[in-house]
């Protein structure tokens, strides 16, 4: 065994590792998930249009928008997005909604409570476990010094 | 009309690129990302910087991750000043109830519905 140091492996496996092409992934990254935005602003529009106030014609945007991620998951079409989409289809909230059913269908055969029902919480569990507790000390930070 | 599409689609656009820079340039990983953005959009939200934003670029803000996070800021505030500290508690789950609800059930249908894709 050749003796190399942990800092020779890094510098190994970084040149080994396929190159990233970020010229590609950065707009192709931009494109989709504008588009996706647009889509929202298409429903925020369209429910606005409809006499709701503005509060509930984004949440219903977003409802709906979620909506067809997760069909676009159980299709098996959002993946295929993903791939060429990276973070454009992850940043937006299609990209929770489908890191929410993704590993609720796949662990769908280890039961439908430990498998379905836990790995359905997957990513969403530390997504509002975190997001949740920094709402809540922003919420005694505002209690406190009234704001 | 035009010009609310086209900003919602820069800025969105925006804040996915900034995911991907993570992505190619950090160790970071998915799931890290959207935890990151929640928690990022509770602090832009909590400190008045998210909402001009929201405005100005509608589901550009509000679409990415980072507007969930922004929308428990804004919920936890309306209810601290309506219920006082029982608020900090529940203002954060009840302004996104309807889209942590919508997205667990939509998925649970679709995860007992839909078959698992074969493993290459």
């Amino acid at each position: 065994m050749s003796d190399i140091t942990n800092n020779d492996y890094d510098i190994l496996v970084k040149k080994q590792s396929p190159t990233t092409k970020s010229y590609k992934t950065i707009p192709l990254a931009f494109i989709t998930g504008g588009l996706i935005c647009a889509l929202g602003q298409a429903f925020i529009n369209f429910y606005l249009s409809m006499g709701v106030n503005k509060d509930t014609a984004f949440t219903a945007a977003s409802i709906t928008l979620i909506l067809l991620a997760t069909l676009a998951t159980g299709l098996n079409f959002y993946d295929n997005i993903a791939k060429f989409g990276g973070a454009g289809t992850l940043v937006p909230i299609t990209g929770f909604a489908n890191a929410i059913t993704a590993p609720a269908l796949e662990f769908k055969s280890e039961g439908y409570i430990l498998g379905l029902g836990a790995k359905l919480f997957a990513i969403a569990g530390p997504v509002i476990v975190y997001g949740i507790a920094s709402g809540i000390l922003y919420g005694l930070a505002a209690y406190v010094l009234k704001l | 009309m035009f010009m609310q599409y086209f900003w919602a689609f820069v800025v969105g656009g925006a804040i996915c690129a900034v995911g991907q820079v993570l992505i190619d340039y950090t160790k970071m990983t998915p799931a890290r990302i959207l935890v990151s953005f929640v928690v990022l959009g509770v602090v832009l939200g909590a400190l008045g910087l998210y909402q001009p934003l929201v405005e100005f670029a509608g589901g550009g803000a509000s679409v990415p991750l980072i507007g969930f996070g922004h929308l428990i800021a804004k919920g936890t505030l309306e209810a601290v000043k309506q219920k006082g500290l029982l608020g900090a508690l529940s203002g954060g789950l009840a302004s996104t109830a309807a889209g942590i609800s919508a997205s667990i059930f939509f998925a649970l249908i679709v995860a007992l519905i839909f078959k698992p894709k074969e493993k290459a």
